[in-house]
């Protein structure tokens, strides 16, 4: 049986992003997972929730965690990649000013998220929004 | 080094509660991107940065990070303090600029991560 857990994000709320990646932290770790295993996921998933926050209009995060597995589906509406090779280019943002001041916006989120886990899949529509897709397996 | 030396030696005020068992970091890192913060694989070090803010949290959250430094007389929100201290993670002020900071701990036997 999976543990599903569900959690909504904001454009622009960057104090709330973290939430979802923190509390799938804690469920990961009540089940004993490696934590090297949950770092790969923790830091995927709080990757994913800076992308809605910086790049999206509203979006929810949704994992489901597994006896082997866990799977993680961040959907959001917002613009949409137009070219989604180019952003996973390393290097490649159209991050603004003030998410750059943060930390953030240097063009590594989604070639990290690939980094650290097994399969990713982005669908995107421009104009509509993006949903990226992404497990791992820690059996 | 010990966290207690480490304070010491970068004048640091904690921002936090420290651990009630003074513990040994091995490795250091410096920087104020936290995209590239969140791509190290060494877990459990120290991080000096310019940053203070609550996203610095959250990463050194997800990357396993157990101290941060705010360099240059940087501190630490009640917002920051509050996060850090549900995840055990240790907030430390110096008045310092990242470079004087680095530098100390480097020659007191902090590792450099790369
Ligand atoms: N959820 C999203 N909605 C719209 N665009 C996105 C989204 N996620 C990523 N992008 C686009 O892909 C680019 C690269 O993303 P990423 O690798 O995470 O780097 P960064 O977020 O630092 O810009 C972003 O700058 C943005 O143009
Ligand atoms: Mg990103």
């Amino acid at each position: 049986m999976a543990i599903e857990l569900n959690f909504t994000i904001e454009g622009g709320d960057f104090s709330n992003a973290g939430k979802a990646s923190s509390k799938i932290k804690k469920v990961l770790k009540q089940l004993n997972i490696e934590a090297k295993i949950i770092k790969k996921i923790v830091v995927a998933v709080y990757e994913a929730e800076v992308n809605v926050a910086a790049h999206a209009y509203s979006g929810n995060v949704k994992a489901l965690v597994g006896e082997n597995d866990v799977v993680v589906m961040v959907s959001d509406s917002g613009p949409g990649i137009e070219n989604v090779e180019l952003a996973m280019k390393e290097g490649y943002s159209t991050a603004s000013k003030e998410v750059r001041e943060m930390g953030f916006g240097a063009g590594m989120g989604l070639a990290n998220i690939k980094r650290n886990t097994d399969e990713l899949k982005i669908e995107t529509k421009v104009g509509e929004g993006t949903t990226v897709t992404f497990s791992l397996n820690y059996s | 080094m010990k966290i207690n030396e480490i304070i010491e030696k970068i004048n640091a005020r904690a921002a936090t509660s420290l651990p009630e068992e003074d513990f040994e970091l091995e490795k250091a890192f410096s920087s104020d991107l936290m995209s590239d913060v969140l791509t190290l694989e060494e877990e459990n070090i120290l991080l000096i940065t310019g940053l203070a803010n609550v996203q610095l949290i959250r990463t050194a959250e997800m990357a396993n990070i157990d101290v941060v430094v705010l360099a240059r007389g940087k501190k630490a929100s009640p917002e920051m303090v509050e996060l850090a201290s549900e995840n055990g993670l240790v907030i430390l002020e110096t008045p310092f600029s990242i470079y004087k900071t680095s530098g100390i701990l480097y020659s007191n036997g902090l590792k450099p991560v790369y």
